[in-house]
């Protein structure tokens, strides 16, 4: 076997300048879970497009009462019915005709002042009471979510993170609140409270509540056998500094969840009840009392009902693909 | 399995008898007298109305004779409108509301199956973004603002179904077509994400594997699989069906149990308003519990010793 074998000498090796530690090194900089979760909401166009469109919404429920020289309960016969005009949209079907095509305005001679999406029987301008109800509906909603989520957090964490008996009792009372069906509670409520701002609140949120407690202590009890909890535990944590540092911070992501679901039930529960008459009373407006007006009236004056259903379903869309976005995004395993 | 049915059926009793006494002492609260004009009747009349209905007997006592008169099935007798039972007006106003719910939850769960299961088949494609889109759509418009647009539409504008009413079989279509807008969404969510989830799942590439065809796969795998869990989406169902016909027979003037209900809010019919919550109450309890038992036999990995609760 004498091969003419080439012969290997150490001078063919020549040594790779070496990098300390690059095997170690992280590509990019490193991201926290928020960072990634917002990057992965933004490439979400929907629920960006939801995101804009609330704040759209939002700025005109302040902004949108004081954009003309009308109050939501201004009063004024001789302008009743008027259909909606804005010079230079008339192709929009704004165009002050009533459903007979007769325009309104010239036969009233009224020039001044014309009403944008027209004006109720009362001669009230619809724009103003539009966002004016708006501001009502999205308060009603937002502070419901907000007492649901401070009750939810609290009874779901405290039933979860002592466990034993507290949590015994407290989830056989929540088992008897789930079995209810919560409608129903709440009309009996608001017959009790009688209708207004404040009622509607406390109604929604007597049961509301009750989602976001079995959110929440789903979660801590799944928490509270990881190893981490146990490791910060074995080093000396405190109760207060375990829930503080540990368990709020990656409950926070189902929380924001189901928070953003919250508020669009909210909004409709909110309608609904003002649709059957034990909403919000006149002469306030909310989203539920102008589509029940416009629904009695929509044969000849169709105006009424379209423009407050186009916002609460506006409202309504962008709230629920906002918050399948945030799911997502909050949570990559839940992905679908 | 035994322990767990008799477990559940203790619970909806308990459920059951805490809604009937919170509903009754609620019932006390209310403004205004169970009577219609009650200025007009003299003092010798008012009593002797409430003595007919028991009015003038202690709380207490009023509500042991309730919940005794409960048991046997009679619910008293309407204050409103003279001689009826209300168990009577609950059974006159049964059929139409079953009929348009019955519709709803027929076209819901149909045309949802197959929403979710194009969207699932073809993942990520204009039909699975056109899909979801429908369902966004139909779990975010209020039914009642979908039920007035159709109105105006279908029923005014274009004259295709009658506008509202109870005459006909014609006439149950809208109020059905209405509530089902829900019920479509949710079912065609739910079935899309199981079955994106069992499509992902090892089983589904063995099946693959072994060279079955990839509709067998769908059928016989798939689709077995993402339908067990959609069985939970009943009990929700029910509660938006609830919902949605207190205002759907009130827009289409649907004689139903939802009609009835806001009619008596309005004019303070306390015992059938009683009557009607607990209706409700009952078929909904009821139906969870049913839910839950089909559930546990049709899915194995569900353990009934109540484990199920804290896996969520």
């Amino acid at each position: 076997m004498q091969h003419n074998r080439p012969k290997i000498t150490k001078d063919l090796f020549v040594h790779e300048p070496m990098k300390k530690r690059s095997a170690e090194e992280i590509e990019g900089p490193p991201s926290s879970f928020w960072k990634e979760a917002r990057v992965r909401l933004f490439k979400n166009k929907g629920a960006v497009l939801g995101l804009i469109i609330i704040i759209i919404i939002s700025i005109m429920a302040i902004v949108g009462p004081m954009m003309n020289n009308f109050h939501y309960d201004d009063q004024d016969l001789l302008r009743s019915n008027l259909p909606p005009l804005v010079p230079g949209m008339e192709w929009l079907g704004l165009n002050g005709e009533n459903s007979h095509g007769t325009n309104i305005y010239e036969e009233n001679s009224i020039t001044d002042n014309n009403a944008w999406i027209g004006t109720d029987e009362f001669g009230r301008d619809l724009w103003t009471r539009l966002w004016s109800g708006t501001q009502i509906s999205l308060f009603i909603a937002l502070t419901a979510a907000f007492l649901d989520l401070v009750i939810g957090v609290l009874y779901g964490g405290i039933s979860a993170f002592y466990g034993g008996k507290i949590d015994d009792i407290m989830q056989r009372i929540v088992e008897v609140l789930i079995g209810i069906p919560n409608l129903i509670l709440i009309i009996l409520f608001i017959l009790i409270l009688e209708p207004g701002v404040t009622s509607i609140i406390l109604a929604m949120v007597i049961t509301g509540w009750v989602n976001m407690s079995r959110i929440v202590r789903g979660q801590v009890l799944q928490l509270k056998g990881q190893e981490f909890i146990l490791a910060s535990k074995a080093l000396g944590a405190s109760n207060s500094q375990l829930i503080w540092k540990h368990l709020i911070p990656n409950v926070m992501g189902p929380i924001i969840v189901t928070l953003m679901f919250t508020i669009p039930t909210a909004i409709f529960f909110e309608a609904f009840l003002s649709f059957i008459g034990l909403g919000i009373q006149p002469p306030l407006a909310s989203l539920g009392t102008l589509i029940e007006n416009g629904y009695q009236e929509m044969r000849y004056f169709s105006y009424k009902l379209i423009f407050p259903a186009i916002v609460i379903s506006a409202i309504m869309i962008s709230f629920n693909v906002l918050g399948d976005g945030l799911r997502d995004a909050l949570d990559p395993k839940m992905r679908k | 399995m035994g322990r767990y049915v008799v477990q559940r059926m203790g619970y909806m009793v308990i459920t059951l008898l805490i809604i009937v006494t919170i509903t009754f002492f609620l019932m006390q609260l209310l403004p205004g007298t169970p009577f219609s004009n009650p200025e007009k009747l003299s003092e010798r009349q008012l009593e002797l109305m409430s003595a007919k209905y028991g009015l003038d007997k202690p709380l207490a006592i009023q509500y042991m004779t309730y919940i005794g008169n409960l048991i046997q099935g009679d619910l008293g007798l309407s204050f409103q409108s003279e001689g009826r039972t209300v168990i009577s007006m609950i059974g006159d106003r049964i059929g139409p509301s079953a009929l348009i719910g019955g519709q709803a939850v027929v076209i819901g769960v149909l045309c949802g199956f197959i929403l979710g299961v194009i969207s699932a088949l073809k993942h990520n494609t204009i039909f699975d973004y056109g899909s979801v889109f429908v369902a966004v759509i139909g779990m975010s418009i209020p039914s009642f603002v979908f039920a007035a647009l159709m109105q105006y539409y279908i029923g005014v504008q274009w004259g295709l179904l009658p506008v509202a009413l109870w005459k006909d079989y014609s006439y149950s279509i809208m109020p059905s077509l209405a509530l089902s807008a829900m019920v479509i969404a949710t079912v065609a969510r739910f079935i899309r994400s199981e079955m994106l989830e069992v499509l992902g799942q090892e089983f589904v590439t063995t099946a693959r594997a072994k060279g079955i065809t990839e509709f067998v796969v769908i059928i016989r795998h798939v689709l077995r699989n993402a339908l067990i869990p959609v069985v939970t989406v009943l009990g929700p169902l029910t509660v938006s069906i609830m919902t949605g016909t207190l205002v759907i027979e009130k827009i289409f003037a649907v004689p139903g149990l939802g009609e009835q209900f806001t009619l008596s809010i309005l004019v303070n019919d306390y015992s059938v308003i009683l009557g009607i919550t607990l209706f409700y109450s009952a078929l909904f309890i009821f139906i969870v519990f049913i839910v839950d038992i089909l559930y546990g036999i049709l899915d194995p990995r569900i353990s009934m010793g109540g484990g199920k609760k804290d896996a969520a």
